[in-house]
C-alpha cells in the first residue's frame, strides 16, 4: 500500500527535556520522521519543549513549537494548527502519555486527530500492566508471578501468593522510576509506599522476582500487511534485576542456541500482534533461565525507545525513519533499504561484527545517592563501541566511557572485590577485570553477579591480555546491515584489527572537516553539544567539503549516517581521532563543538601536525590556564573576583585571609563544577578540604564568592578581528548556582543599557584578548553593580542552541562558516541580534527524582540533565511556561508553605505579600511566619519537623501544600529543609530554593491568572524579529 | 593452535590459526550469513562438498548438543571462523564446538577476516579452496584445491543418500509420505512426523514403482547438495510420479520438481545461505523471512533468471497449468512453484527453518492438510 494522502499535516510530538531514561534518542528518532515525512511532502507540526534539539530546528518543520508537553498548551497548537494526524510514538513515554491524555479528554477526536503509527488502544493496552498481562495470556504468553496494588495493606496481601522476593514498579513512570527489589517485608513495605507515590496513577506492579535470569531484548517492526522483521536482538550482560538502561548490553545476542533464539523470534512477534501495533517498531522485553530455556515476557514498549536508537546504530537499519514511513502507509517492502538501495526494508539485518553499550553514570554529583544498581535506572548517558569480537568492542566501549576520574580499586584484597560484585555498581565490571587480573576463577565471579559464563571467559582473557584482540593492523569496515552480501552505498565505519588491514573507507576528491563529537551524555555535557555538533556538519557539506563525524555515543543524531558524509563510530581519544585522522588527512579538525571533550585532545592533535580550525590551541590555554587568564584580564583592565591558588591544605587556609569570606572552593583535578563548595569561615573550610582534598600537592582554587550577584551568561561569535554578541542572558537565580542549574532570560529583564553596553565591551576585549576564531561564552557576576568575569569558554557553550532559537539566526552554524574562513562582516548579520517582541525563557531540569537520598538544592556545582525553554511576550508568561515545561507546573492558587533564613526573611516578605494578594493561603515556619506578620501579612504556622506531626512534611506528603519556597539553611543533609524538599519533589510539587526564584515565580502565577497564553511557532517569533529563518 | 590458512583457487591465501581435526580440506568456498545455528549447518548434509565461512565472528559460544544435528554427522568440509571458542561449559552444551569438530575429524579455521574473505567471494563468485597447514607449501595446496572436481556438474546426493530405505514416525493411521532422500534434514523429518505422518526416507536412486509399493499418499523431494542438472536420474522418477501422488519438495527437491516440468536451473554466484531473506509469496502478497541454503536456483519459463513480475507467473506445462508462486526479494530469484492441474508445489528456502526462523512452519502444515 503507498503513501496515504488524505493525510496532509502530521503532528510530531518530541520527548522534552533530557530526563534519565529519556534522552537524546528521541530527538534522533524524531528528527528522522521529519525528514522523511516532509520529503514525502506532508506539512509537519512539531512539538517539543527541549530548544536544545536538532528537531526544534525551524527548517526541520513547516510549525515549530517549542512549548510545554501537556494537554493544555499541545491542545491550543491542535486547535490552531488543525493537523489531520499526531504521530506519537518517536517522543519516548511522554508522547505516548500525551497522546493518550489528548485522546481521553476528547481533543483529538474534536479536531478529527488521527493517531498514526500507534492507535489509542494499542498504547493502553502496552501501558496499563493489567491490560498487557490480560493480552500476554490471550497470546499463550507467559510473564512473571504478579499483581496489582494500590495500596499498601493490598500489596502485603499479594505479597503472600508472589513470595519474596518481589519487584515493585510503579506504572507510568520512566526507567523504572520508585521501584526496587524487596527481599523482607520491611523493605516490600517501603518500596510499595515509594512506588506508589512516584506512580501518577498510585499503581505498583508487583512481580515474581526473576533476578539473575538471562535478560534479552528483541527490536521489531510490523507493517500495516502483518509483516514482522526482528530488526536487532540485545542481550544484557547484567542479569535481570539491573535495569537494561544501566546494564552493558551486546548486540547480537552471544549465549542463546539458536532453536532458543528463534523462540524468542517466535515470541517478540506474537507480542506485537497482540498488542496490536499495526505500524512501526517496537521494543520487547524478555527474561531467560539459562539452565530451563523458560522465557517469560517483561514489557514491550509500542514506540521508539532508547534501545531501538542502538539497534539502529548497531546494524544500520534505521528504525525511526522506517517506523514514520510505516505509519504514513507505505509497507517494508516498498521502503528501500538505504544502505545498500538494492535491497527492500522487508529483511532482517545480520551483521559480522560485535556491538557493546555501555552505560555513563553520574553518582559523584549526588552525595548521599544509593549507588547500587537495580531496576530503576540512574545512568545519564551511554557509549557503544564496534569491534569484530567482543573482546575489541567491550575495550573499545571501555575507553569511550571517558570517566572523570580513572576508577580506583586501591589495594583490596580479591575477596573484597568479589563481594563488591554482589552489591553492583558503576564500577562493577572494572571490579571484575582486576579480580581476574588478581587471579579470580571465572566461577568464584560468576557465583556473584551471575554474568553469563561466556562472557566471563572473554572478560577474564582481556584482562589477562589486553593487548590480543588488537594485534595486527587497525583496519575500518562498514556497517552495511548485510554481514557484506551485498555492497554498501552509506559511508558508516568502525575500526577494528585484523591480521592485515582491508580498509573499505571510500574517501573521495573532496576535502574533508573531521568534526569531533562530544561523547557520552552526562551532567554538564549533554545533546546540546551533539546540536553543535550537527550544525557543524551541515555547514561544512553546504561548504562543499566532506564533513567527517567521530562519535561513540549512539543516542545522538550526529551518529546517524545521514548526518555526515563518513561517520566513524569511534572513542573520542587521541590515540583514536589520530588514526581517523591519518587516513582522512583532512583540511582540518573542529574541537570547538563537542565540550570539553574535543577541548581536552586540540593539544595533542596539534602537537602531531594535525591542522584544528578555528580558536588556536594557544588561546585556549590562555582561556583555560587561570593564572594567564588572570594576567590577561588584569591588561585589559576588566575585574574578577579575588582568588587564590594554594597547593596544600595549610597554604589554602592562609590564602583564604588573603581573598576574604565567603570563598568558593575547588579542588584542580575536577570538572563541570564538581566539588565545588561555598564555605564562609576557616572552619568551613578546614572541613571542607578535609572532606575533599587528598593533601598531594595539586592545585586547590579559592575565589572570593559574590553573594547575591546577577550572573550573565553571553555567547559571542569572533573572526579574529571582529566580535558578534549572539545572546546576553540574565540567570534567575543569583550566582552560585551554576549557570547549567539555574534558569535564565533572553533579553535580560533587569539590567541597564549602561550595564548591557560594558558587558559587550568586556565580551569584545575578551575575545579579542585571547585571539578567538569560532565562538566563545562568557559568564559575568553583576555584584553591587559592578561587572565581574567569572570564566570565558573558548568553545561552543550549552547555551548555544537556546539562544540560536531565541534569536532566530543559528550560532553554531555561522562559528562554523567563520572557523572554515568566512569574515563577520561577509555573514550579513543584523548589528544585534534581534528578539523581536518576545521573551525566551531557559529553565534545568534538574534529577533529584531519581536520587533517593541525595538532597535536592541548587549549588555550584551542575546537576541537572537537561533543560526546557518557554517563549512568550513576556517575562512572567515565559517563566511560568517555562516551570510547566520543567514539569512543576505553578499552582494558580491553594496553599504555599515558606520558610527561609534570616538573611532571606525581608526579601521573602514580598513574594508572601504578593501570594496573599492572590487568594493563596499561606504557611510558614514559626520564624518566617512571625516576619511575615511584621510587615502584615498573614500566614499560619506550622510545626517543625522535629517537633511532631502534623508538621510540614506530613502536610505536603497529605498533598495540602501546593508550592513550596524554602531556602536553604546551610546543607545539612536530613536537615528539615532536605526532608521538605525532598517530600515536594517526590509529590511533583513546585519547590523553589531561592529567593530570586521565589519572585518570578508569584510573578509568573499572577500572569498565568491573567489567562493562559497563547501557543507562538518558531517561525512566527522569527518573522516578528524580522530574522528570515537561514535554511 | 597450529598456525595455517584458506587459500583460494584464485590464489586468495587467508592466514588463521587451525582449530579442529588435524587435516587438510577441500572443497566449494562459500559463506553463510546467519548469526546462530552453527552446528545445524556443518551437519545440514546439503553443505557436503563445501568448506563454509561463517559471517559471524563468534562461533562455538553455546558448544553443540545432539539436539542440534541435523544428519548424523558433519557434511561441510570444513569451517572458516573469525573467533571460534570451545565452551563446553555452556548451560545446555553437551560437548565443545571445537573439541566436537576434532572428534568429527573435520579441519577448521579460526582468525581469519572472513568479512575480507566475503566481500572477496561477492566479487569473484564462489570457488574451490581449502585449509591447509602453515607448513604445506602453497603450490604444493593449490595442486590439492584444483584437484577438487567443481561443484556444477557434481551429483553429490549419491554421496549422503542411503543405501536403503528407512521408516520414521509412529505406526498408525498417520499419512504416509515417501520421500527421495537426496540428504534429507531432520528438521524436515521432525515437522512432518510431529504432524502425525508416516515417513518412508528412499535412496535417491529409487525408482518410481519402488517409491510407490507402499501406496504413499504423497511424495516428498528432500533438500540435499550439489548441481540439480546431475540428477536428471532422479528427474525421470519424479516425472513418473507427478500426477498420480501428492508431490511436495524443498530446495534441492524444489528445484528437481522444476527441472521436472521443464525449467531450468542455474548457478548463482555465491548461493543464498543465512537466516534473514526476504521471500515474498505472490499470490498473498505475505513476505516471509527465510532460512536458505543454496548455490543453484530455478530460472523463469522465458529463461529469464530474475521474476520481475508481482505477481505469479503461469504458464503451460506437459502436467497442465503451473504457477512460480514465490520470489526472493533481494535477488528476484524463484523461491516457489505451485502446479495448478495436479497437486503439488515446492519451496527453494527451508520452511523447517534448523537453522533459521519459523515464519514458514506453517507450509508443513497446509502440505499434510492437502493430502
Ligand atoms: N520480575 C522481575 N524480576 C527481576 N528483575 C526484573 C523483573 N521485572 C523487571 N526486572 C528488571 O527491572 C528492569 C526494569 O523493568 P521494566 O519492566 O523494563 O521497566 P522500564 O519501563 O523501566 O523499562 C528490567 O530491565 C529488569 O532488569
Ligand atoms: N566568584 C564567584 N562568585 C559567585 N558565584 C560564582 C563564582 N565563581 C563561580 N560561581 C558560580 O559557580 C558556577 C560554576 O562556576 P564556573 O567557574 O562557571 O565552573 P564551570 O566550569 O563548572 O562552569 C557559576 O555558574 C557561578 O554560578
Ligand atoms: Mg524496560
Ligand atoms: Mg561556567
Amino acid at each position: 500500500m503507498p503513501r496515504r494522502d488524505d493525510l496532509h499535516k502530521i503532528l510530531i510530538v518530541g520527548s522534552g527535556p533530557i530526563v534519565i531514561g529519556q534522552a537524546a534518542e528521541f530527538d534522533y528518532s524524531g528528527v528522522q520522521a521529519c525528514k522523511v515525512l516532509r520529503e514525502e511532502g506532508y506539512q509537519i507540526v512539531l512539538v517539543n519543549s527541549n530548544p536544545a534539539t536538532i528537531m526544534t530546528d525551524p527548517e526541520f518543520a513547516d510549525a515549530t513549537y517549542v512549548e510545554p508537553l501537556l494537554p493544555g498548551p499541545v491542545g491550543q497548537i491542535i486547535a490552531k494548527e488543525r493537523p489531520d494526524a499526531l504521530l506519537p510514538t518517536l517522543g519516548g513515554q511522554t508522547a505516548l502519555n500525551l497522546a493518550k491524555a489528548l485522546a481521553e479528554n476528547g481533543t483529538l477526536e474534536r479536531h478529527g486527530v488521527e493517531l498514526i503509527g500507534a492507535d489509542y488502544e494499542a498504547i493502553d493496552r502496552a501501558e496499563d500492566r493489567e491490560r498487557f498481562r490480560a493480552t500476554m495470556k490471550a497470546a499463550g504468553l507467559k510473564m512473571p508471578r504478579s499483581a496489582i496494588a494500590t495500596s499498601v495493606d493490598e500489596a502485603l496481601g499479594q505479597m503472600q501468593d508472589i513470595g519474596l522476593p518481589v519487584i515493585v514498579r510503579p506504572a507510568f513512570t520512566l526507567g523504572g522510576r520508585g521501584g526496587g527489589i524487596a527481599r523482607t517485608p520491611e523493605e516490600f513495605r517501603e518500596i510499595v509506599r515509594g512506588g506508589l507515590e512516584a506512580s501518577p496513577i498510585g499503581q505498583v506492579l508487583l512481580d515474581q522476582s526473576v533476578l539473575g535470569w538471562g535478560e534479552f531484548e528483541l527490536e521489531v517492526m510490523r507493517d500495516r500487511n502483518d509483516n514482522c522483521v526482528i530488526v536487532c536482538s540485545i542481550e544484557n550482560l547484567d542479569p535481570m534485576g539491573i535495569h537494561t538502561g544501566d546494564s552493558v548490553t551486546v548486540a547480537p545476542q552471544q549465549t542463546l542456541t539458536d532453536a532458543l533464539y528463534q523462540r524468542l523470534r517466535d515470541q517478540a512477534m506474537a507480542v506485537i500482534r497482540a498488542v496490536g501495533v499495526e505500524t512501526g517498531g517496537s521494543n520487547v522485553q524478555f527474561a531467560v533461565d539459562p539452565q530451563t530455556e523458560e522465557i517469560l515476557v517483561i514489557e514491550m514498549n509500542p514506540r521508539v525507545s532508547r534501545s531501538s536508537a542502538l539497534a539502529s546504530k548497531a546494524t544500520g537499519f534505521p528504525i525511526a525513519k522506517i517506523a514514520a514511513r510505516l505509519a504514513v502507509g507505505y509497507t517494508l517492502e516498498e521502503i528501500p533499504n538505504d544502505i545498500t538501495m538494492s535491497t527492500p526494508a522487508s529483511f532482517e539485518p545480520t551483521i559480522d561484527y560485535t556491538v557493546v553499550k555501555w552505560p555513563r553514570f553520574a553518582f559523584e554529583k549526588f552525595q548521599g545517592a544509593n549507588p547500587v544498581l537495580s531496576t530503576h535506572m540512574k545512568s545519564v548517558g551511554e557509549v557503544m563501541a564496534i569491534g569484530r569480537t567482543f573482546q575489541q568492542a567491550f575495550a573499545k566501549a571501555m575507553r569511550s566511557r571517558e570517566l572523570d576520574a580513572p576508577v580506583r580499586l586501591g589495594d583490596a584484597p580479591l575477596s573484597a572485590l568479589l563481594e563488591r560484585l554482589e552489591r553492583p555498581g558503576a564500577d562493577r565490571y572494572d571490579v571484575m577485570l582486576e579480580c581476574f587480573r588478581r587471579g579470580a576463577e571465572v566461577e568464584a565471579v560468576h557465583e556473584r553477579c551471575l554474568v553469563d559464563r561466556w562472557f566471563l571467559a572473554e572478560l577474564r582473557e582481556l584482562a589477562l591480555e589486553p593487548e590480543t584482540p588488537f594485534e595486527g593492523e587497525r583496519t575500518y569496515k562498514a556497517v552495511d546491515t548485510c554481514a557484506a552480501e551485498f555492497e554498501a552505498r552509506t559511508p558508516y565505519y568502525y575500526s577494528c584489527w585484523e591480521r592485515t588491514s582491508a580498509d573499505e573507507v571510500e574517501r573521495g576528491a573532496r576535502p574533508s572537516v573531521v568534526i569531533l563529537g562530544a561523547g557520552p551524555n552526562r551532567i554538564g555535557q549533554g545533546i546540546e553539544f551533539d546540536y553543535c555538533c550537527v550544525h557543524a556538519a551541515m555547514t561544512v557539506r553546504e561548504s562543499g567539503r566532506d564533513a567527517v563525524m567521530v562519535n561513540c555515543n549512539p543516542e545522538t543524531v550526529s551518529t546517524d549516517y545521514d548526518t555526515s558524509d563518513r561517520l566513524y563510530f569511534e572513542p573520542l581519544t587521541l590515540e583514536d581521532v589520530l588514526a581517523v585522522c591519518r587516513l582522512e588527512r583532512p583540511e582540518g579538525v573542529i574541537v570547538q563543538f563537542g565540550g570539553q571533550t574535543p577541548l581536552k585532545l586540540a593539544a595533542g592533535l596539534a602537537d602531531a601536525g594535525i591542522p584544528l580550525l578555528g580558536t588556536s590551541v594557544e588561546a585556549i590555554d590562555l582561556a583555560e590556564d587561570r593564572g594567564r587568564f588572570g594576567k590577561l584580564l588584569d591588561e585589559l583592565g576588566l575585574s574578577a573576583p579575588p582568588y587564590a591558588e594554594a597547593h596544600s591544605v595549610d597554604e589554602a587556609l592562609a590564602a583564604s585571609r588573603e581573598v576574604g569570606f565567603p570563598l568558593l572552593v575547588r579542588p584542580s583535578y575536577v570538572l563541570g563544577g564538581r566539588a565545588m563548595e561555598i564555605v564562609y569561615s576557616e572552619e568551613g573550610l578546614a572541613e571542607y578540604l578535609a572532606r575533599n582534598v587528598r593533601d598531594d600537592g595539586r592545585a586547590i582554587f579559592l575565589d572570593r564568592f559574590l553573594e547575591n550577584a546577577i550572573e550573565v551568561d553571553v555567547d559571542a561569535l569572533c573572526d579574529g578581528e571582529e566580535v558578534w554578541i549572539g545572546g546576553i542572558m540574565q540567570h534567575v537565580e543569583e550566582a552560585g548556582i551554576h549557570s547549567g542549574d539555574s534558569a535564565c532570560v533572553l533579553p535580560p529583564h533587569s539590567l541597564g543599557p549602561e550595564m548591557l553596553a560594558q558587558i559587550r565591551a568586556h565580551t569584545e576585549g575578551i575575545a579579542l584578548g585571547l585571539g578567538v576564531v569560532g565562538l566563545l561564552n562568557v559568564q559575568y557576576a553583576v555584584y553591587e553593580g559592578a561587572l565581574y568575569v567569572i570564566e570565558a569558554n573558548p568553545r561552543a557553550s550549552r547555551t548555544v542552541p537556546f539562544v540560536s532559537k531565541a534569536i532566530g539566526l543559528p550560532l553554531a552554524k555561522l562559528a562554523c562558516r567563520v572557523m572554515l574562513g568566512e569574515r563577520i562582516a561577509a555573514l550579513g548579520l543584523p548589528e544585534e541580534a534581534m528578539v523581536g517582541d518576545h521573551v525566551s525563557v531557559k529553565e534545568a531540569v534538574m534529577p533529584f527524582d531519581r536520587f533517593e537520598g541525595a538532597d535536592a538544592l541548587l549549588g555550584p556545582e551542575m546537576r541537572s540533565t537537561g533543560e526546557v525553554m518557554g517563549v512568550a511576550r513576556d517575562f512572567p508568561a515565559a517563566f511560568a511556561k517555562a516551570q510547566a515545561a520543567a514539569g512543576a507546573a505553578l499552582p494558580q492558587s491553594g496553599t504555599a508553605f515558606v520558610t527561609v533564613t534570616d538573611s532571606d526573611k525581608a526579601g521573602a516578605v514580598a513574594i508572601a505579600q504578593t501570594l496573599h494578594d492572590l487568594g493563596f493561603r499561606i504557611v510558614a515556619t514559626r520564624g518566617t511566619k512571625e516576619a511575615f506578620e511584621r510587615m502584615g501579612v498573614p500566614a499560619t504556622a506550622l510545626k517543625k519537623v522535629g517537633e511532631g506531626s502534623p508538621n510540614v512534611v506530613d502536610m505536603i506528603e497529605s498533598g495540602e501544600v501546593d508550592l513550596v519556597v524554602n531556602t536553604p539553611t546551610g546543607s545539612g543533609a536530613r536537615s528539615d529543609g532536605w526532608q521538605i524538599r525532598r517530600a515536594a519533589i517526590a509529590r511533583g510539587i513546585p519547590c523553589l530554593t531561592t529567593l530570586s526564584g521565589g519572585l518570578a515565580a508569584v510573578r509568573a502565577i499572577a500572569a498565568a491568572r491573567a489567562g493562559a497564553s497563547d501557543v507562538l511557532s518558531l517561525q512566527e517569533i522569527h518573522r516578528a524579529g524580522n530574522v528570515e529563518t537561514p535554511a | 593452535m597450529r598456525p595455517g590458512y584458506l587459500l583460494l583457487e584464485d590464489g586468495l591465501r587467508l592466514d588463521g590459526q587451525l582449530c579442529g581435526a588435524e587435516v587438510a580440506g577441500t572443497g566449494e568456498v562459500v559463506f553463510t550469513t546467519g548469526m546462530s545455528g552453527y552446528q545445524e549447518s556443518v551437519t545440514d548434509p546439503s553443505f557436503a562438498g563445501q568448506i563454509i565461512a561463517f559471517t559471524y565472528p563468534h562461533i562455538g559460544n553455546y558448544g553443540v548438543s545432539a539436539a542440534a544435528m541435523e544428519s548424523d554427522r558433519v557434511h561441510a568440509r570444513a569451517v572458516v571462523m573469525r573467533a571460534a571458542v570451545n565452551r563446553e561449559d555452556a548451560p545446555t552444551a553437551e560437548r565443545g564446538w571445537l573439541d566436537w569438530l576434532v572428534d568429527c575429524g573435520v579441519p577448521a579455521i579460526t582468525g581469519v577476516d572472513t568479512r575480507a574473505l566475503v566481500r572477496h567471494i561477492r566479487g569473484a563468485g564462489s570457488m574451490r579452496g581449502g585449509l591447509f597447514a602453515a607448513s604445506v607449501a602453497q603450490d604444493e595446496a593449490m595442486g590439492l584445491v584444483l584437484a577438487e572436481p567443481a561443484m556444477a556438474g557434481a551429483d553429490l546426493a549419491r554421496v549422503v543418500s542411503p543405501d536403503a530405505v528407512s521408516r520414521h514416525g509412529a505406526d498408525g493411521e498417520g499419512p504416509l509420505i515417501a520421500a527421495i532422500d537426496t540428504g534429507i534434514k531432520r528438521s524436515i523429518v521432525r515437522e512432518l512426523v510431529a504432524r502425525g505422518a508416516r515417513l518412508d526416507l528412499h535412496p535417491c536412486t529409487v525408482g518410481a514403482d519402488e517409491l510407490l509399493a507402499e501406496d504413499p499418499d504423497a511424495v516428498f523431494l528432500a533438500n540435499g547438495p550439489g548441481d540439480p542438472a546431475a540428477l536428471d536420474y532422479v528427474v525421470e522418477t519424479v516425472r513418473e510420479v507427478i500426477g498420480t501422488r501428492p508431490v511436495f519438495g524443498i530446495c534441492l527437491g524444489h528445484q528437481l520438481l522444476c527441472r521436472a516440468v521443464g525449467l531450468e536451473t542455474f548457478k548463482l554466484p555465491f548461493g543464498h545461505r543465512g537466516a534473514n531473506h526476504p521471500v515474498k509469496d505472490l499470490r498473498t502478497g505475505r513476505i516471509e523471512i527465510t532460512s536458505q541454503n543454496h548455490g543453484f536456483a530455478v530460472a523463469a519459463p522465458d529463461g529469464g533468471l530474475r521474476v520481475e513480475r508481482d505477481e505469479p507467473v503461469r504458464w503451460e506445462t506437459r502436467f497442465g497449468a503451473a504457477e512460480l508462486s514465490h520470489v526472493n526479494l533481494y535477488d528476484r530469484t524463484v523461491e516457489g512453484l505451485t502446479l495448478l492441474d495436479v497437486p503439488g508445489g515446492t519451496v527453494q528456502y527451508h520452511p523447517e527453518a534448523g537453522p533459521g526462523p519459523h515464519d514458514s512452519l506453517y507450509l508443513f502444515d497446509r502440505f499434510l492438510a492437502a493430502l
